[in-house]
């Protein structure tokens, strides 16, 4: 069965971040995990990866992400082997690079990586024969949640030209707001973020991103994405408690009054429900999360196509 | 095939014939000849006859290079360094005397330990910065006094600055009357604790953390405040800021005994360079390359500043308010840098390269050679109370190189036992051809 039908644009053997992505890359990424979701829609399985190995390396607790992974692994027809960090040699104090390399030797084809240090990835790919996947390296790029938020979006909104999205929360710290504020603005969009000073900080100039209040990035945005907080971080200085910040940053139904009509509310998960978006916003008609958690697995069968050149 | 000599040989003569003679202590910037008979500058109709003549041609004819930081890794971290390579590694930069930083393991903390170090002879003088607390611990400090006896040329705890402003009141008051500097390395451990870069567009690209310049600015005027109290000496070592510089500025009009230095990589490469661009501060600034980017040879500390700031730097080198070029040598095994941007241990090497750098920045119109080479001999040497020059009389202590011949650092082209510098398969102006040390032959070409 062939894969695709859409014409190929995809040069790379590794997937480290959307800034390495052209325009036509992403379109072709697109394409291939609408064409993904449809098979699974339709219970077929097209098997791209039956000659690949898939390793799952996750540094870094994650349950959402992990599963998606292997979801699309398992359902393009991968070996999937499961590097579980407690335990193996990770424990023992082996190195990143030597821990990878084995894996190589023992056949593994594309390492899915997650680790908690910004760049990992990178080095990865630069010292292994690995083909890498970034399923999130520290503070700096998710580009799988980025391009699953934009189809998701597209999915919802159409076509991105020319829309308002706000992105609400822990800017800096947040590895799927970097590949978003990349991904967004190539796809047309612009770009809004709000959150407390130091959140927010260092993100001025980025093409078509702008800093604003939160009422301002909220006003007639075509689509609005909020962030988890992380409850270790308020001490850093951030924000003085999480209630200040629920208080004054948290997403409710009021004030997404301020949007547009029916615009879509997007969370990467996990949430902290009742601190950075109210429950009740967070299971309405707005909320768009399960879309996101579906579309995760159809991108991430695309990405893994993508990388291992199948067919 | 380049050839290394120690202390211990034999004193050399040879002729430097019409060679350009930069000798900032006269100053001196001349084409004639040098002569050295038995290890001293003689009047070139003392040689007697057959002695090796050197033609002068392009080469430059210096005193010999002084590091007021140089971490040799002895004792506790010969796999990255020992005296051997540390001080070949020296003289094939040009130097002939380096200052051994004392966080090793043990740290040179008491007057026995630095005596297994201090004077040292391979293929360099070695001179020793004691600890300026006992164990590095910052809570008591180290015996001043019999650590002068035994020659330290200053006391740091570098690799962190104080953190107990009455411990820094009170060295800087006791050793106002020995006449030694307390070397700090100004950074505010609270501001810095977990930061990877220098803050900035490439650190909020990149996802790392950014150290603040309020880091190094909180401690220098906190030093300097104690400076102006106490009269005691601070010699803020690796500057990094504009702000920092500033503060030293300001301190030095005021009369102050206030001095400082800088690295060669905070002089010549930013913090783009995190993100895999490859291009000196001078120039444009350039886009990242992130198929290079999170090179742990990359990470420093204090990390590779701002462009503005290494240009303001540049200037402060050029105007006097820096006193010297130090390199903070730091050697590290691939094991420390083959690893996480965050696991990376911090430092670079930096003895082979800081000739070449400055040279760069004299290529570039961004400094004169003269000043270049005295900031990389007589002023440092001056800190440490040694005399560098080249009039007849005294003894040989020089550097010739080739300014405008070219190399490539590789590996194999570097007598560090480390290779860890970003530098690494860069073509570099300068070309040491050779050092003497104490009228030694350390390292010819």
């Amino acid at each position: 069965m062939t894969v695709a039908t859409t014409p190929r644009t995809w040069p790379l053997r590794h997937l480290l971040d959307v800034d390495g992505l052209t325009r036509a890359g992403v379109e072709t990424c697109m394409a291939l995990a609408v064409e993904m979701r449809e098979w699974r829609e339709r219970g077929e399985r097209p098997e791209p990866l039956r000659r690949e190995t898939v390793g799952l390396a996750f540094y870094e607790a994650s349950t959402s992400t992990r599963v998606s992974f292997e979801l699309a692994a398992r359902a393009s027809g991968a070996t999937v082997v499961d590097l579980s960090v407690a335990g193996s040699s990770v424990a023992k104090g082996e190195s990143l690079v030597d821990t990878l390399r084995t894996l190589e030797r023992t056949g593994v084809t594309i390492c899915i990586l997650r680790h908690s240090a910004s760049g990992a990835a990178h080095l990865a790919a630069r010292e292994t024969g690995l083909r890498v996947v970034n399923a999130g390296d520290g503070m700096h790029a998710h580009p799988t949640q980025a391009l699953l938020d934009a189809l998701t979006l597209r999915d919802a909104l159409g076509p991105l030209e020319g829309r308002k999205i706000a992105i609400v929360g822990d800017i800096a710290h947040s590895r799927v707001a970097r590949s978003g504020l990349h991904l967004l603005p190539m796809l047309g969009a612009e770009v809004w973020l709000a959150g407390p000073p130091a959140f927010v900080r260092g993100f001025e100039g980025w093409p078509r991103v702008r800093v604003a209040p939160l009422d301002e990035a909220l006003r007639d945005a075509d689509a609005v994405m909020t962030l988890r907080i992380q409850v270790e971080r308020e001490a850093s200085a951030g924000v003085p408690s999480l209630r200040e910040y629920t208080s004054r940053w948290g997403l409710t139904s009021e004030r997404m009054l301020l949007a547009r009509p029916d615009a879509p509310v997007l969370h990467p998960g996990p949430t902290n429900e009742g601190v950075e978006i109210s429950a009740e916003l967070a299971a309405s008609r707005r909320s768009l999360i399960g879309r996101q958690v579906e579309n995760g697995v159809a991108v991430r069968m695309a990405v893994l196509a993508l990388v291992a050149g199948a067919p | 095939m380049s050839r290394f000599g120690s202390l211990g040989d034999s004193p050399a003569s040879f002729l430097l014939a019409g060679i350009r003679v930069i000798d900032p202590a006269e100053p001196e910037d001349a084409v004639r000849d040098v002569a050295v008979l038995e290890g001293r500058i003689v009047h070139p109709t003392g040689l007697p006859d057959g002695v090796r003549r050197i033609e002068g041609r392009d080469l430059v004819a210096a005193p010999g290079f002084c590091d007021l930081h140089t971490h040799l890794r002895v004792p506790g971290g010969e796999a990255a360094e020992t005296i051997e390579s540390g001080t070949r590694a020296a003289a094939h930069g040009g130097f002939t005397t380096v200052c051994a930083m004392p966080n090793t393991e043990p740290p040179l903390d008491e007057r026995a330990r630095v005596a297994a170090v201090n004077g040292l002879s391979a293929a360099a003088r070695v001179r020793v910065v004691a600890a300026a607390t006992r164990g590095r611990a910052g809570e008591r400090l180290t015996d001043y006094s019999e650590l002068a006896a035994e020659g330290v040329v200053g006391v740091s705890d570098d690799g962190a600055a104080i953190v107990d402003p009455r411990l820094v009141r009170g060295a800087l008051a006791y050793l106002a009357d020995l006449g030694l500097p307390l070397i700090e390395h100004a950074e505010e451990a609270r501001l810095a604790a977990g930061t990877l870069m220098r803050s900035g567009r490439m650190a909020t690209r990149l996802g790392l953390n950014g150290w603040p310049p309020s880091a190094e600015l909180t401690v220098v005027e906190r030093d300097i405040a104690l400076a102006a109290e106490t009269g005691g000496w601070v010699h803020f070592t690796h500057i990094t800021t504009a702000g920092g510089l500033d503060a030293v500025r300001r301190a030095k009009e005021r009369g102050l005994h206030v001095t400082c230095d800088v690295t060669p990589h905070h002089l010549a490469l930013t913090d783009a360079w995190v993100g895999g661009h490859r291009g000196f501060a001078w120039d444009d600034a350039g886009e990242p390359n992130l198929e290079r980017a999170y090179d742990g040879a990359t990470r420093v500390n204090p990390p590779l500043a701002s462009r503005d700031d290494a240009l303001a730097l540049l200037d402060g080198l050029v105007d006097g308010s820096i006193d010297a070029i130090a390199t903070d040598h730091a050697p590290h095994p691939p094991e420390r840098k083959l690893v996480e941007f965050a696991a990376a241990a911090p430092g670079m090497i930096g003895l082979e390269t800081a000739l070449s750098l400055g040279l760069a920045a004299v290529e570039a119109g961004r400094l004169g050679l003269v000043r270049l080479v005295e900031a990389l001999s007589a002023g440092p040497a001056a800190l440490i109370g040694e005399a560098r020059g080249l009039a007849i009389g005294q003894v040989a202590d020089l550097v010739v190189f080739d300014p405008a011949a070219r190399w490539r650092v590789e590996r194999d082209a570097l007598a560090s036992r480390s290779a860890n510098t970003p530098l690494l398969g860069m073509e570099l102006p300068g070309v040491v051809q050779l050092t003497v040390a104490d009228g030694r032959m350390t390292f010819e070409a």
